[in-house]
C-alpha cells in the first residue's frame, strides 16, 4: 500500500441508512443498560452502606470487579464465562448484562457519594415537619441526590454507548459490529470506519446537548 | 402542655440527660441556657422524639411521646422544630420550602398550601422573597424561612434549637424579632439560647442546664439577677 | 475477530505451559499500558496547560481535536488508525499502533483532568503569587504545579488505570496482550472458567489497591 490509496466512500452512504438504524440499536442497549445500572447501582450503594455480612460483601465484590477489570473481561464473562456453565447467551443479552453490570458497578459508587453528600440535618428537618422515612426520601433526598450524580450519570450513558462498540468482539450487530460487517464484506475497511466514528462523535454530542437541556429544566436552583 | 419526668438519656456510654423533670405549660415561653455539651439540644430531640430516650417519660397534650401506639409523625406535627443549622431545603423555593409540610403531611390542596404558605412568609417578613432560592437568601432569612415552614404546620409548640446561633451577629437581630412576635402572639415556646437579653425580656421561665440536669429553673428577674447556684453564678459571668 | 462461544468440557487440558503464555501476555500488557501511559501522560500535561493558558486559542483548536478521542470508541480509533497507517504509507505492527493510539487517547484524557485541575486551583493561587512578585514563570514552575498536583492526581491515576484496562482493545488490532491470549487459550483448552479468573484477577489485582491508595490520597489531601 501507498500514497495512490483510492478513497470509496460510495458503497458507505449506500449503507448509512443501515448504520444509523444500527446506532439506534446501540442506543436502546446503552440506554437499557443505563436503566437496569441505575435501579442495580442505587440498591448496591445502599446495601454497601447500610447492609450486613455477605449482602454487604456481595455488593462490595460487585462494584470493585466492575470498576477494577475492562468492560472487556465483563462481556467475556458474560459470554464465555457462562458458557462455561453450560449457560449460552445471546450477543445483545451478552452486552446488556456486561454494560448493565459495569454500569451499575461504576453508578454504585456515584450514589453513595451523592447519598452521603446530604447531610442529615436535611432529614431531621424533612422528619421534624412529620414526614414520614419514605415521604422524606421522596422530596427532601433523593432531588438533592439527583442533582449531586446527575452530571456522572451522564457521563456514564456516554460511557455504556462507547462501552457497547465492543458488541462488535461478541458477534452483536449494534452499530460497530454493523460497520464490521459490511467493512469486512466491501474491504473498505478505513472508510467504513471513519464514517462510524463520525456516527459515534454524533450520537455523544446528542447526549451531551439533551442532559444539557434538561439540566436546565431539572435544576433551577 | 409538656410534661417531661425523669428523663434519661445515654449516648453510648455517655449519660447526656441526668433525669431531667420539666413542665411547659400553654402560652409559657421557656428559655433553656447553658454550657455547650450540657444536653439542650438533646432535650427538644427527645420532646418530638427525634431521638430515642432509655427511662422516663414526656407527655404532649397528655399523649406519651414515647409510647409505641402513639404516632410521631401525627405528634410531630403539633411541635414545630426550628434548628441550629440552617436547614432550609436547598432545591426547594421558598414558598415550596413551605408549602410542602402542609401539602404532603396535611394532605392541603396545591392553592390551600400555597395560601398558608404565603401567610407564613409575610408573617417573617419574607412576603417579597417567596420564590427565592434558599441560596439566593442571606442567613437570617433562611431561619426565618425554617420558622415560617415549622408555623405552616400550625403547631401548638415551637422549639428553638439556638436558633441564631450560627448567625452573623448584624442577623441575629430579625431572627430574635420574628421569636418574640410569635411569643406575644401567644406560642407556646422553648428556646435553647445563648442570647441572655431575649431569655431575660421574653420568657416566663429559664432553665439553666448544667451536665446533663436542670441545675436551676426561675423566672428570669430571679435566675438573672440572684442566681442560686454557682455554677449558673459562674455561667452568667462568662456569657456577659 | 468474533470468537464463536465454546462448548463447556470436563476435560482439563490447561497446562503450565498455558500459564507461562498468559504471563507473557500480561506482560505485554503491562509494557503496552506503562509506555502509553507515560508518552500520553507527558503529551496530556502539556495539552492541558496549553488548554488552561491559551484559552480562546486552544478553546478553538485543540479542545475540539482532543474531544474526539473522547467521544469516539477506542475500539474504533485503533481500527481506524491502523488501516489508515498504510494509507499514507506508514508500515506499521499492532504494538506500535496500539502504542500511538493509547498514547494520544490517553493524552486527550489527561489534558481533560489537567485543565479541570489548573483551574480549579489556578485562578487564586496566580494572583497570590504575583501579588508576592513573583514573575509568571516563577508562579507557573513553582507555585502551581505542586498544587494542581493534588488535585489531578487522583483523577490521573483514575485515568492510568482506565487506559490499563482498556489496553485490552488493543487485541482487535491481532495484538496479544491478556485478553487476547485468554481468548486463544480458552478457543484451544476449551477452559473458559479458570482462564477467565486468572486475567480477570490480573487486572483486578493491579488496579485495585492503585485505585484504593489514590482514593485514600484524595480523602487526605481534601482536608
Ligand atoms: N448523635 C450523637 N451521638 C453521640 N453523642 C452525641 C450525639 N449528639 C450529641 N452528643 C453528645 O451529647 C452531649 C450533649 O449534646 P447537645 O448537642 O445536646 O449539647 P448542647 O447543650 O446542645 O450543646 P451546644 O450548645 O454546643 O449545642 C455532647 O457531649 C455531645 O457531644
Ligand atoms: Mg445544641
Amino acid at each position: 500500500m501507498s500514497f495512490d490509496y483510492n478513497f470509496h466512500w460510495r458503497p458507505v452512504f449506500k449503507s448509512l441508512p443501515d448504520l444509523i438504524w444500527a446506532g439506534m440499536t446501540t442506543l436502546q442497549v446503552a440506554a437499557l443498560s443505563m436503566l437496569i445500572g441505575i435501579v442495580l447501582g442505587l440498591l448496591l450503594a445502599l446495601v454497601r452502606m447500610h447492609g450486613h455480612g455477605s449482602y454487604r460483601w456481595v455488593a462490595t465484590t460487585w462494584i470493585e470487579l466492575a470498576r477494577n477489570t475492562p468492560a472487556l473481561f465483563q462481556l467475556f464473562f458474560f459470554g464465555f464465562g457462562l458458557g462455561a456453565f453450560g449457560i449460552h447467551l445471546a450477543p445483545f443479552y451478552i452486552v446488556l448484562c456486561g454494560l448493565s453490570f459495569n454500569n451499575a458497578g461504576y453508578l454504585a459508587e456515584n450514589f453513595r457519594g451523592g447519598l452521603q453528600s446530604v447531610p442529615h440535618t436535611q432529614v431531621r428537618a424533612a422528619r421534624s415537619l412529620g414526614m414520614g422515612i419514605v415521604r422524606t426520601y421522596v422530596s427532601i433526598v433523593v432531588p438533592q441526590v439527583l442533582r449531586i450524580v446527575y452530571h456522572p450519570m451522564t457521563n456514564q450513558m456516554v460511557w455504556a454507548v462507547l462501552m457497547s462498540s465492543l458488541g462488535m468482539l461478541v458477534g452483536f450487530r449494534e452499530l460497530s459490529g454493523e460497520t464490521q460487517f459490511f467493512a469486512s464484506r466491501t474491504f473498505r475497511i478505513f472508510e467504513y470506519f471513519a464514517v462510524t466514528a463520525v456516527l459515534y462523535y454524533i450520537i455523544v454530542k446528542i447526549i451531551l446537548g439533551a442532559s444539557r437541556l434538561l439540566a436546565w429544566r431539572l435544576f433551577r436552583y | 402542655m409538656i410534661e417531661i419526668r425523669d428523663v434519661h438519656k445515654w449516648f453510648g456510654k455517655l449519660h447526656v440527660l441526668k433525669g431531667i423533670s420539666l413542665d411547659v405549660h400553654k402560652g409559657e415561653v421557656l428559655s433553656v441556657i447553658g454550657a455547650s455539651g450540657s444536653g439542650k439540644s438533646t432535650l427538644l430531640y427527645c420532646i418530638n422524639r427525634l431521638e430515642p430516650i432509655q427511662s422516663g417519660s414526656v407527655r404532649v397534650d397528655g399523649v406519651d411521646v414515647y409510647d409505641r401506639k402513639t404516632n410521631v409523625n401525627h405528634l410531630r406535627r403539633n411541635l414545630g422544630m426550628v434548628f441550629q443549622q440552617w436547614n432550609s431545603f436547598p432545591h426547594l423555593t421558598a414558598v415550596q420550602n413551605v408549602m410542602l409540610a402542609p401539602r404532603r403531611v396535611l394532605k392541603k390542596s396545591r392553592s390551600e398550601a400555597r395560601e398558608i404558605a404565603v401567610r407564613q412568609l409575610e408573617h417573617v417578613g419574607l412576603g417579597d422573597k417567596l420564590n427565592n432560592y434558599p441560596s439566593a437568601l442571606s442567613g437570617g432569612q433562611q431561619q426565618r424561612l425554617a420558622i415560617a415552614r415549622a408555623l405552616a404546620m400550625e403547631p401548638s409548640y415551637m422549639l428553638f434549637d439556638e436558633a441564631t446561633s450560627s448567625l452573623d451577629p448584624e442577623l441575629v437581630g430579625e431572627v430574635l424579632d420574628t421569636m418574640r412576635l410569635l411569643a406575644e402572639e401567644g406560642m407556646t415556646m422553648i428556646c435553647v439560647t445563648h442570647e441572655m437579653g431575649f431569655a431575660r425580656d421574653v420568657s416566663d421561665k429559664v432553665a439553666f442546664f448544667h451536665e446533663g440536669t436542670i441545675e436551676e429553673l426561675s423566672p428570669p428577674q430571679e435566675i438573672f439577677n440572684n442566681p442560686q447556684s454557682e455554677h449558673t453564678r459562674k455561667f452568667l459571668a462568662n456569657v456577659r | 475477530m468474533s470468537a464463536t462461544a465454546p462448548t463447556a468440557t470436563f476435560f482439563s487440558s490447561f497446562s503450565s505451559k498455558d500459564l507461562l503464555f498468559l504471563g507473557e501476555a500480561a506482560l505485554n500488557t503491562l509494557q503496552i499500558s506503562a509506555i502509553s501511559i507515560g508518552l500520553g501522560t507527558l503529551a496530556g500535561l502539556i495539552f492541558g496547560w496549553l488548554l488552561y493558558e491559551g484559552k480562546l486559542w486552544a478553546t478553538l483548536t485543540l479542545a475540539p481535536i482532543l474531544d474526539i478521542f473522547r467521544s469516539v470508541p477506542l475500539i474504533i480509533q485503533l481500527v481506524l488508525f491502523f488501516n489508515f497507517a498504510p494509507i499514507i504509507g506508514l508500515r506499521l505492527d499492532p504494538f506500535q499502533s496500539g502504542i500511538i493510539v493509547l498514547t494520544i487517547y490517553t493524552a486527550a484524557l489527561v489534558a481533560h483532568v489537567v485543565r479541570g485541575g489548573l483551574e480549579s486551583v489556578g485562578e487564586p493561587l496566580h494572583r497570590a503569587a504575583r501579588s508576592l512578585g513573583m514573575t509568571y514563570w516563577q508562579d507557573t514552575f513553582f507555585v502551581v504545579p505542586p498544587i494542581a498536583l493534588r488535585a489531578v492526581f487522583p483523577s490521573w491515576v483514575g485515568v492510568a488505570l482506565g487506559v490499563m484496562k482498556d489496553s485490552a482493545l488493543v487485541s482487535v488490532l491481532g495484538y496479544v496482550e491478556l485478553l487476547k491470549a485468554s481468548q486463544i487459550l480458552i478457543t484451544r483448552t476449551q477452559e473458559p472458567f479458570i482462564i477467565l479468573l486468572c486475567a480477570g484477577a490480573f487486572y483486578f489485582a493491579l488496579s485495585f489497591p492503585v485505585a484504593r491508595y489514590a482514593a485514600y490520597l484524595e480523602r487526605k489531601w481534601a482536608v
